[in-house]
């Protein structure tokens, strides 16, 4: 059997049927309409990344401030301080309780 | 007086999206023409070409003026139509239908006496439908634009994005897979 013969017949027969160009009624009407929902969808979906991407930048802030805060150590003036603040807290808070506040202030 | 394609597309990307709509009525008959040689069902032909326009219309800023507008937009519809055809092919393995009886005579007719058959038989064009239905996407690509639209390995190479030696790989391979396919078509009869 030649299929050689066959396949060319074949490709003949394809080659000389005309390509079928028919456009359905109002097909223009149709890819306008469906192209102007995708750009509406589109400005929601840029609004909408815009919003993440300003969320993950509040994030990185927040923990490269907390990473800052957590490697500081207390100055030595700060070490100092903060007993005789917390003293001073604590005896307002004990003297208030007794009704004379005039030795803590 | 009618705007030229320039004009338009010029147009739309300044932000005058109504000036597509010319682009799309003269353009889109040669897009269902397309279409329509890598899909049977309607509605899956307007798929498509809605598709083909839609990515045309967001990639329009890529689109340089260097060549002409039809050109860039045929590209464009050459890969939809590929992407489709790669899509569908788990639904599409195995559609061979049995032959009809004019088509199976027209087999007939071909191996006793080709000089005296007709390439023009309604027969003769359901056959090629029904082959090039069971060739693989890259195949039935290649077969029909290398030689149904008789078009060069470089027309092919700019069309599809692969490379030329690709394209000639393909091709061999399609034309393997042709003979295949036309051996399983004619087997019961004359094998």
């Amino acid at each position: 059997m030649n299929l050689d013969n066959l396949h060319n017949k074949l490709i003949t027969a394809a080659r000389a049927t005309p390509a079928d160009d028919r456009v359905p009624y109002a097909f223009e009407k149709r890819v306008m309409a469906r192209l102007a929902e995708t750009v509406r969808v589109d400005l929601l979906g840029a609004w909408s990344a815009a919003l993440w991407r300003g969320a993950i930048a509040c994030l990185v802030v927040t923990m490269l401030s907390g990473a800052w805060l957590l490697r500081t150590e207390p100055s030595s003036e700060h070490a100092e301080f903060t007993p005789d603040f917390n003293a001073a807290v604590f005896n307002a808070g004990v003297f208030a309780s007794a009704g004379s506040t005039d030795e803590v202030w | 007086m009618e705007r030229s394609d320039a004009e338009l597309i010029r147009a739309v990307l300044q932000g005058d999206m109504a000036s597509f709509e010319p682009l799309v009525a003269k353009y889109s008959p040669r897009l269902f023409a397309t279409a329509r040689r890598y899909a049977r069902r309607e509605d899956e032909i307007e798929d498509i070409v809605q598709e083909i326009w839609s990515k045309a219309y967001h990639k329009l800023g890529s689109f340089r003026g260097e060549a002409p507008f039809e050109h860039w937009l045929m590209r464009m519809a050459v890969r939809t139509c590929y992407d489709f055809l790669r899509a569908h092919q788990r639904n599409r393995e195995n559609t061979f239908t049995e032959l009809t009886k004019e088509e199976d005579d027209w087999i007939e007719r071909v191996m006793s006496a080709p000089e005296q058959v007709s390439e023009k038989a309604e027969a003769a064009k359901q056959l090629v439908k029904k082959l090039m239905q069971m060739l693989p996407p890259p195949a039935r690509l290649i077969i029909q634009l290398l030689e149904i639209e008789d078009r060069s390995v470089k027309e092919i190479s700019a069309l599809t994005g692969w490379s030329v030696p690709l394209v000639k790989v393909r091709a061999f391979r399609a034309r393997a897979e042709m003979k295949k396919c036309l051996a399983r078509v004619a087997r019961d009869k004359y094998l």
